[in-house]
């Protein structure tokens, strides 16, 4: 693969480039305030990952997942390999609603996981969130939504509004929440399918 | 590879990307690619009581394939130059399959 840095100086060429022919498509673009034109192999994916690289970043997933870990290799259809994973959960429980009743619409498949929900039926909304290890990711780059960078000074402050829970508790709860959901979209499907007389296009295509 | 060229000329500005999933985003367009993925810096979630998760997170790196609009500002885009972009490239396309 090429070398880049985004240190390098631009192509021999480019240093001699008028300050006002700053574009092939769009000539007579005036010159922008920001940097004077940037070498063409800022923008490039492999350019926009390179910097990425060894750090910690938040990789939100088209299926809703929040994982945090370090990114260790790519390619340029953003295909990741990123190592030392923790999966975030984060689960919202409404005002007067006690989490025996979140569950409790899933527990048809699982009784036994409600059964020791023994906290208190709060009337206030909670906000819970927890870190679960999950080792290396290789992502394959159509699943991804983004990638972020984690300011290291805010990565050991909770996400605002939300606490740390119980491990169990939260993946409970995200579980039942992701039951619920499913239904729904199934009720949904249903209902849309018989409407338009067939599964409706790009509905496998569904984004969290 | 247009609009590439035009969000080229976009960096530095304050854009706002709204995602498939409903997320918003606001952020310095630093970077952007053939794919439009899509680089922003000090970013700001628009909803951010209800995506929580991106609070610790400065700069980002989105997928292009995952936008659904991105928001420009008005007066930073030079809507008779697109149009004649537009059509030379057009003309070129044209020029070329015949």
């Amino acid at each position: 693969m090429e070398n880049l840095t985004l240190n390098d100086a631009p192509p021999p060429s480019s240093p001699q480039r008028q300050p006002n022919q700053s574009n092939a498509v769009l000539p007579g673009v005036p010159q922008q305030q920001g940097p004077p034109q940037l070498p063409p192999q800022m923008f490039t994916t492999a350019a926009q990952l390179l910097d990425l690289t060894d750090k910690k970043l938040l990789l939100v997933l088209r299926d809703g997942r929040k994982i945090f870990g370090i990114l260790r290799s790519w390619d340029q259809f953003a295909n990741l390999v990123l190592t030392d994973t923790r999966e975030r959960y984060l689960v919202s429980i409404p005002a007067g609603t006690s989490p025996d009743a979140i569950s409790a619409t899933a527990s048809k498949d699982a009784p036994s996981l409600s059964a020791n929900t023994s906290l208190s039926t709060s009337t206030l909304p909670r906000n819970l969130y927890c870190d679960i290890p999950r080792g290396t990711y290789l992502v394959r780059g159509e699943n991804v939504l983004l990638l972020g960078e984690v300011d290291l000074d805010k990565d050991d402050d909770p996400p605002p509004g939300y606490e740390l829970g119980d491990v169990e508790e939260v993946f409970r709860l995200q579980h039942a929440i992701d039951l619920e959901k499913k239904r729904k979209d199934k009720i949904r499907a249903r209902k849309v399918g018989q409407l338009w007389g067939g599964e409706l296009e790009g509905s496998g295509e569904v984004l969290y | 590879m247009l609009f590439f060229s035009f969000f080229k000329t976009l960096t530095q500005q304050t854009v706002t990307v709204e995602l498939k999933n409903d997320i918003s985003i606001r952020g310095t367009l630093k970077s952007v690619d053939q794919y439009l993925n899509i680089k922003l810096d000090d970013i700001v979630v628009l909803d951010e009581l209800k995506y929580p998760h991106l609070s610790s997170v400065k700069n980002i790196f989105i997928r292009g394939s995952v936008v659904r609009y991105v928001h420009l500002p008005p007066d930073k885009v030079d809507r008779g130059l697109l149009e004649d972009a537009c059509r030379r490239e057009a003309m070129a396309q044209k020029g070329k399959a015949a």
